[in-house]
């Protein structure tokens, strides 16, 4: 058929736009682990990276003190930033398909308060051996994420015959505050846990290790695979479950599926990450405006450009106030609440 | 001969409410039957459960199999549906949404092929829908719309068109011409079409048949003519009517007074 007239092109994943985000990953990476207290000269960290492969040997010329900043500490953690911030974007598409709701995202239905809980539970009452496995926090907060999602999915549809997207947000407040409640109840109960639980709330990633990279290595495969594959189902969703279902889909069944796939991603990224809010809403939104509504385009984009996008912003949390850190919370909220405002004022147009 | 689609004894409950009671019917190939009653007579829940789209009690063939048996996938290839108001999916091009229909033909985790993308294109100049293509459905006229509606059923290639309410949302005008392509495409794709419709004189000039349904019940069905009468319709609609004898079929008219007084 190669001389079909050319009507127009199927949506789908552009190569220039996987281009560019390969490249906006690469870029990320780069600045990520050339900048900080100690500065490092970005041609010498790129050549260093050549040199840890195994086949490779190339001269960087950076000290081995400089050496081991880069590979000890700034590797790892920059790793790490692009694990979560690819989890914490893939996941906000896939909520975002899945409720066919534009507002959707790990914070705002209550899943991060979710896994905090689950997470505080297990410092808490736990158990210090459970939290020395690379299973005891991931599935604590799992099981958290999980039950907060579906707290709010009840709530909202109890709440709103007609399942606005608003009604499933305000479900989502609501659970927030009770689970956070809960969370803060947990922690007077037991204030010598405090320093440790507030530590990680607050963001991780600067203690972030290798230990990190590879307790939640396996999450993030798993639920990459799952809500990828999920990507065209996700476009038919979009006309509504009974035009799906006409179609030979399961709605319900991949509805299921995305939201728990979806959940454990966004728990293992809080998990050794703590609360980092609004990367689920401005990255898939950004996306959309750029290279259209298709989630075929649209979830894998999510992974390349929110794994750059946290990395960069963890690169701001840790620079723009000299040698004080920021919590990389409290970068991506200040930029996350005015895009929010962004996408509720343009949903008038774009009715899920 | 079987009938293309033969449902006996249909029963759909929504919320516990009997909404269908023991609905038969039997459309053969290449018909159009249309199914009229007056709101809440339960004809579009009845079309749903034929589709396959609600839980029900009763049995419906397509050419002899139960479609029950049937998979989703397979059910989508031999049954195409349009919703009364389909969504409408924001910012997603006509292109897209008409290759929607491809959807039962795309292997799960797999792409659109050259056969299905050449369907589409085949629909879409079929349905004079070409300039279209490249637009965004959500920037079309309510006509040009059920006309893409119509395209995305057409290019799942399937024999039955299930058409719940095609032109409600359409002046007189682009009522005809959306029943008129269905007409066409149905003599050229030798397509069986159950419908329901409201306008009861479009209905009678379309129709091979119809089916009065109300309270859930099949209270009258047979030809235009032998279903549209002033009587039938007095009863059921609890409405007076005049019956016009039309070029195509019975011409309906509503005029004031108290139903059961003769006209």
């Amino acid at each position: 058929m190669t001389d079909r007239r050319v009507v127009a092109r199927p949506a789908g994943l552009r190569p220039a736009w996987l281009v560019a985000g390969v490249l906006s990953v690469l870029v990320a990476m780069l600045l990520g682990l050339a900048f900080g207290s100690a500065r490092l000269p970005p041609a010498s960290v790129a050549v260093e990276i050549f040199n840890q492969l195994p086949w490779v040997r190339v001269d960087s010329g950076l000290s081995d003190r400089e050496v081991a900043i880069l590979i000890k500490l700034r590797l790892p953690r920059v790793v790490l930033g692009l694990l979560v911030g690819a989890m914490l974007a893939l996941a906000g598409a896939a909520y975002q398909g899945a409720f066919r709701n534009p507002l959707a995202d790990p914070h705002l239905l209550g899943v991060a308060a979710g896994a905090g809980l689950g997470v505080t539970a297990v410092i808490v009452l736990g158990a210090g051996a459970a939290t020395e496995l690379p299973v005891g926090v991931p599935m604590a907060a799992f099981a958290g994420a999980v039950i907060a999602v579906g707290l709010t999915w009840l709530l909202g549809a109890a709440g709103s015959r007609d399942r606005s997207p608003a009604a499933l947000i305000l479900a989502g407040v609501a659970v927030s505050a009770f689970l956070s409640a809960a969370q803060t109840y947990l922690l007077q109960r037991h204030v010598e846990s405090l320093q440790q639980v507030y530590s990680w709330l607050l963001g991780r990633l600067s203690t972030a290790g290798w230990h990190d990279v590879l307790v939640i290595l396996p999450y993030v495969v798993v639920t990459g695979v799952i809500v990828l594959a999920q990507r065209r189902e996700l476009d038919v969703l979009t006309v509504g479950d009974a035009e799906a279902a006409s179609l030979g889909l399961h709605p319900q069944r991949s509805r299921y599926l995305l939201i728990i796939a979806a959940s454990l991603g966004t728990a293992a990224a809080v998990s050794v990450s703590g609360l980092i809010g609004f990367v689920g809403i401005i990255v898939p939104h950004t996306i959309r405006l750029l290279t259209g509504p298709s989630y075929r385009s649209l979830l894998p984009l999510s992974v390349l450009f929110g794994a750059a996008f946290l990395t960069l912003t963890d690169l701001l949390a840790r620079t723009v106030a000299g040698d004080a850190e920021i919590p990389i919370g409290v970068v991506t909220a200040f930029l996350g609440a005015p895009f929010f405002v962004l996408v509720m004022r343009t949903m008038k147009s774009m009715p899920t | 001969m079987t009938a293309a689609i033969s449902v006996r004894g249909l029963t759909v409950r929504l919320d516990g409410n009997l909404i269908v009671d023991g609905v038969d019917l039997d459309v053969a190939e290449g018909e159009w039957v249309t199914v009229i009653g007056p709101n809440g007579a339960g004809k579009s829940t009845a079309l749903r459960a034929i589709g396959g789209l609600l839980p029900h009690d009763g049995e419906i063939h397509w050419h002899g199999t139960p479609i029950a048996r049937l998979h989703r996938r397979e059910r989508a290839k031999a049954i195409a549906t349009v919703m009364q108001s389909p969504v409408v999916p924001p910012a997603m091009g006509v292109y897209d949404y008409v290759l929607l229909g491809r959807t039962p033909y795309i292997p799960p985790l797999g792409r659109e092929s050259a056969s299905d993308l050449a369907v589409v294109d085949e629909v879409l100049a079929a349905l004079d829908l070409e300039p279209f293509a490249g637009r965004r459905l959500d920037t079309l006229s309510g006509g040009e719309r059920q006309r893409v509606f119509l395209a995305r059923a057409l290019t799942q290639g399937a024999g039955i068109l299930l058409l719940d309410e095609p032109t409600s949302a359409l002046d007189i005008g682009h009522q005809q011409e959306v029943l008129e392509l269905v007409d066409r495409l149905r003599a050229e794709r030798g397509l069986t079409v159950l419908a329901t419709m409201h306008d009861l004189s479009t209905a009678g000039e379309y129709a091979d048949r119809m089916i009065l349904l109300a309270g859930g019940r099949v209270v009258a069905s047979g030809t235009p003519a032998e279903v549209l009468t002033e009587a039938n319709l007095a009863e059921h609609y609890r409405v007076r009517v005049r019956v016009i004898d039309g070029e195509h079929g019975p011409l309906v008219v509503a005029v004031r007074g108290n139903p059961n007084a003769t006209v």
